[in-house]
């Protein structure tokens, strides 16, 4: 039985390599490949975590849906491999700049500034079972899973109607 | 069992690169796909926080943010697909057509 520190240890290096690699692929395809292996190794932080149905979720919605339709869109596009454009010389070097400095005072406060937080007294490692989560959304959360289903039927007639052929305009 | 400050500092890498890669990107896909990781890295700290605390609303808001992300990312694609269709090009620094 491997210790749970030393999965997170794993998966963690797992997830912010193939960040990295995501950011600095120079094809499309392979910034997709290394992000659906980062949603992967986070799906399996979740399954530690206790929450298989999101953790399942996320290897559907995430892993699954939302990168087939990436994919499928570059390829679409044949937009893969994009001719660099001269940019500002300094643009590069100061959002590296400034993201080093989000991460490290985000860092910071967390190692300096105490959360606060204690764990809960009971640990019920059964508490995010799918049958509870059920219960949960289907009960207290009845109103705002309704009106998801509404902007899931929104986003889906956007999407046809912003990638509809022009129609021509014959009459004027 | 990790402790949650483990699982909050991994999402702070993961949001830092996020934010990282739509600042240096030219490719509106790219972009697109470090916005997702961004999203990724809160619902990391939401079910984090959920196992912390053994309250299960954490995690249905994950659900939520799950179900907008995909919204998202079809209007967003729907939309980089029709501005390639004009411009042949996804380079952002090619949609300019509101510059002066």
């Amino acid at each position: 039985m491997i210790p749970d520190i030393v999965l997170f240890i794993i998966l963690a290096l797992v997830a912010v390599a193939s960040a990295v690699g995501m950011l600095f692929s120079k094809n499309a395809i392979y910034s997709a490949l290394n992000l659906i292996l980062n949603f992967s190794s986070v799906a399996v932080l979740y399954l530690i975590l206790g929450a298989p149905f999101i953790a399942l979720a996320q290897v559907t919605v995430y892993a699954g849906a939302i990168m087939v339709l990436f994919l499928f869109v570059i390829m679409l596009l044949g937009a893969e491999r994009l001719r660099r454009s001269e940019t500002l010389p300094y643009q590069q070097p100061v959002s590296i700049i400034l993201a080093a400095i989000l991460a490290v005072v985000a860092i910071y406060a967390l190692l300096f500034r105490p959360l606060g937080i204690e764990a809960a007294s009971v640990a019920n490692p059964d508490f995010s079972s799918p049958a509870a989560m059920a219960e949960m959304l289907f009960n207290e959360y009845l109103l705002p899973f309704e009106v998801t289903s509404i902007l899931l039927l929104v986003a889906m007639i956007g999407a046809i109607v912003l990638t509809r052929k022009r129609q021509r305009r014959v009459q004027r | 069992m990790v402790p949650v400050e483990y699982y909050l500092g991994l999402s702070i890498v993961l949001f830092s690169l996020g934010a990282l890669g739509v600042l240096i990107r030219r490719n509106a896909i790219i972009i697109f796909m470090s916005v997702e990781l961004m999203l990724n890295s809160a619902n990391l700290t939401f079910v984090a926080f959920a196992n912390q605390y053994q309250l299960i609303s954490g995690q249905i808001f994950v659900f939520f943010v799950m179900a907008v992300a995909a919204a998202e990312v079809a209007v967003g694609l729907a939309l980089i697909v029709a501005i390639f269709q004009t411009k042949q090009s996804i380079d952002v620094d090619q949609i300019n057509l509101l510059k002066g």
